[in-house]
């Protein structure tokens, strides 16, 4: 299913980067541009071949890792991409970490303690994080914690001072393998804030699903069972309950790091955050198609392959799926 | 033997002729039950209301705004909240309370219209995916999972991006992409009703398909077609303020509170009321129709109630 799914993205890009779209020549090159400049400026980009060979073009080139160049920077579309894409990831990947613990601790808490305070306060924090706009939520934080306390920085990745050269493009990893203590904690002051904002929304949809996950388990045979021959409420609730609640979790978490890619557009316009987001939206106003294209192939890509990560994990968690698999082998 | 036929007999022995009519009453009944059993989602329900009177008195009575929300006044450049300016002015002086106002204007109408595009053709493509199975199926059913594979806000930034600006684009960029959701809903709705014995009745009376689908399939549907639609209603808002923010949606002057902040966003620590509003109606908004959702779900979908 991987490889339709990824060809049929090509098509539905390519459909509204070529198709649908004006020609870009006027953009790029102004309105003084004579339609002779046009007309080669064209020809130099593949434009004024036949669609179908477009697109024919375009994916042999994409099979061979090559996916255009930037019409205005004229830089290999996977060289611009592969500049920013470790800062979206490492973004991303701290957002994920922080609304999986606070979520499944919240969405826990609020199924051990059913109608009581402590669900009603979850719940509340779960639906203002579905409600709240992600790049309002960035732009209070910048106010409160940079503005006003001004205790954390309210953009940019790191001090350019302290920015780590070469390496993973991974500030964290990078600094940390240096043993540069003093950028490590810029990296992670730089953080905080485009963090926070980014892992709300994710945060308040896997407390939701870990809630309604775990009442499902805390009601099933198995934990009565487990409370009946006395084990205790903490340990049953963590081994039995939580373990099996985390099936559909697990989904959950993996669909949202998906989505997380895409919050990171609005993220990272608020908080200037040097990623491919703001690079995207950055390409969008200026109509570089080649990247945007480049862009939203990627982004699919990495979401095609974390659902069949979470396919694998699902398979791993749940041991019916692998007893399944030895009956069939 | 036709379709009427069968209604007249059956309405002789006095049951079926009622069924479509109790049908619908007992889905409004559902509907009612659902919102007024939940409180916050009845309060939710009249927020909206309010919202709607707002959005139709502001655009057919605009002189009831203490200030033209499209007039500049230049000498009024952002004032902070005041007697006279509730929320503020932002750097044209334009008055943020009436902006704030009319843009429920925009918001309302681009969620509704953003989900009348995408529930029309989610429904027709989920219904034929469903219903005829087959090729139709997996070519429906694999198109929706590519558009699946591109997150909804970056795929409507790329539909921005080949059409250009502009709040009728961001419609139609913002339903387009939330088609697939739609389609799935009723294709997996219409795989279960499909196999009921009603529906294989109205095949041995002859009904066409067109018909079973309209009369005897889709009315099932609607319970989960009016919850998805509900929560949809809040998307299409969030993310026409994502655009409006980005500078890619709806464009100023018109007031549509995510491009307002967009703008604000400039004077974020001298001005930060230019923020705090907008923002604020957005939020309040999505969780009136994300608790509207809710309490519709309960009402209409016992199987999902949220305990």
């Amino acid at each position: 299913m991987v490889i339709p799914v990824l060809l049929g993205v090509t098509i539905i890009i390519f459909l509204i980067t070529r198709v649908l779209a004006p020609d870009p020549a006027p953009v790029v090159l102004g309105e003084h541009a004579t339609p002779d400049q046009m007309q080669a400026w064209r020809q130099d980009n593949g434009l004024a071949d036949p669609i179908w060979l477009q697109y024919i073009n375009f994916l042999g080139n994409a099979l061979k890792g090559d996916l255009g160049h930037s019409y205005y920077t004229g830089a290999p579309v996977t060289q611009e991409i592969a500049a920013r894409f470790p800062a979206t990831i490492e973004l991303a990947i701290c957002a994920i970490i922080l609304a999986s613990i606070v979520g499944i601790a919240l969405g826990v808490i609020a199924a051990v303690h059913k109608n009581k305070a402590a669900d009603h306060v979850s719940m509340l924090i779960a639906l203002i994080g579905v409600s709240m706009p992600i790049f309002w939520s960035g732009i209070l934080l910048i106010i409160f914690f940079s503005g006003t306390l001004h205790v954390l920085p309210s953009s940019g990745r790191i001090n350019p001072l302290l920015e780590p050269t070469g390496g993973t493009g991974f500030f964290i990893i990078d600094t940390i393998a240096r043993g540069d203590w003093e950028a490590l904690g810029d990296t992670l002051q730089h953080l905080i804030l485009p963090t926070v904002a980014l892992s709300l929304y994710s945060m308040a949809i896997i407390t939701r699903m870990t809630r309604s996950s775990m009442l499902d388990t805390l009601n099933a045979d198995y934990v009565r069972t487990a409370r009946a021959k006395g084990l205790s409420k903490r340990i049953v609730n963590r081994k039995h309950a939580l373990r099996n609640a985390m099936l559909p979790v697990t989904t959950v978490i993996g669909l949202q790091f998906g989505s997380l890619l895409g919050g990171a557009i609005l993220t990272e316009t608020v908080f200037s955050w040097p990623g491919i987001g703001k690079f995207t939206v950055d390409c969008v106003l200026k109509s570089d198609f080649p990247i945007i294209q480049g862009v939203v192939l990627l982004v699919a890509i990495i979401f095609v392959l974390i659902n069949l990560i979470v396919d694998i994990v699902y398979a791993y968690l749940d041991p019916r799926i692998k007893y399944d698999t030895k009956d069939e082998g | 033997m036709s379709h009427n036929n069968l209604t007249a007999t059956a309405t002789m022995d006095g049951t079926a002729l009622p069924v479509r009519k109790e049908r619908r009453e007992s889905l409004w009944h559902d509907i009612v039950d659902g919102v007024s059993s939940n409180k916050a989602s009845l309060v939710s329900f009249w927020f909206i209301v309010a919202l709607a009177v707002i959005a139709i008195v502001t655009k057919l009575f605009p002189q009831v705004l203490p200030f033209d929300p499209y007039t500049q006044d230049l000498s009024a450049s952002l004032q902070a909240p005041s007697a006279t300016h509730w929320f503020g002015t932002d750097i044209q002086g334009y008055d943020i309370f009436s902006r704030v106002l009319v843009g429920t204007q925009i918001s309302l109408t681009v969620g509704f219209a953003a989900v009348a595009i995408s529930l029309t053709i989610g429904v027709i493509l989920g219904s034929i995916a469903g219903y005829k199975g087959g090729i139709a199926d997996t070519v429906i059913m694999r198109i929706m999972d590519m558009m699946l594979a591109i997150p909804s806000i970056l795929l409507a930034i790329a539909f921005m991006a080949a059409m250009g600006k502009g709040i009728e684009k961001a419609v139609i960029a913002i339903g387009l992409v939330a088609i697939p959701e739609y389609a799935r809903i009723v294709r997996s709705e219409i795989l279960s009703i499909k196999e009921n014995d009603y529906v294989a009745a109205a095949h041995v009376i002859g009904d066409s398909n067109f018909a079973i689908v309209f009369r005897h399939v889709l009315p099932n549907v609607l319970p989960s077609i009016i919850v998805r639609a509900t929560l949809g209603i809040s998307s299409a808002i969030l993310d026409t303020a994502a655009l409006g923010f980005l500078g890619l949606g709806v464009q100023p002057p018109l007031a549509e509170w995510g491009s307002m902040l967009g703008i604000g966003r400039q004077y974020i620590f001298q001005e930060p009321w230019l923020m705090f509003f907008p923002g604020f109606a957005i939020m309040l908004t999505v969780l009136a129709f994300n608790l509207l959702g809710d309490g519709l779900r309960d009402g209409l979908d016992p199987k999902s109630r949220k305990r």
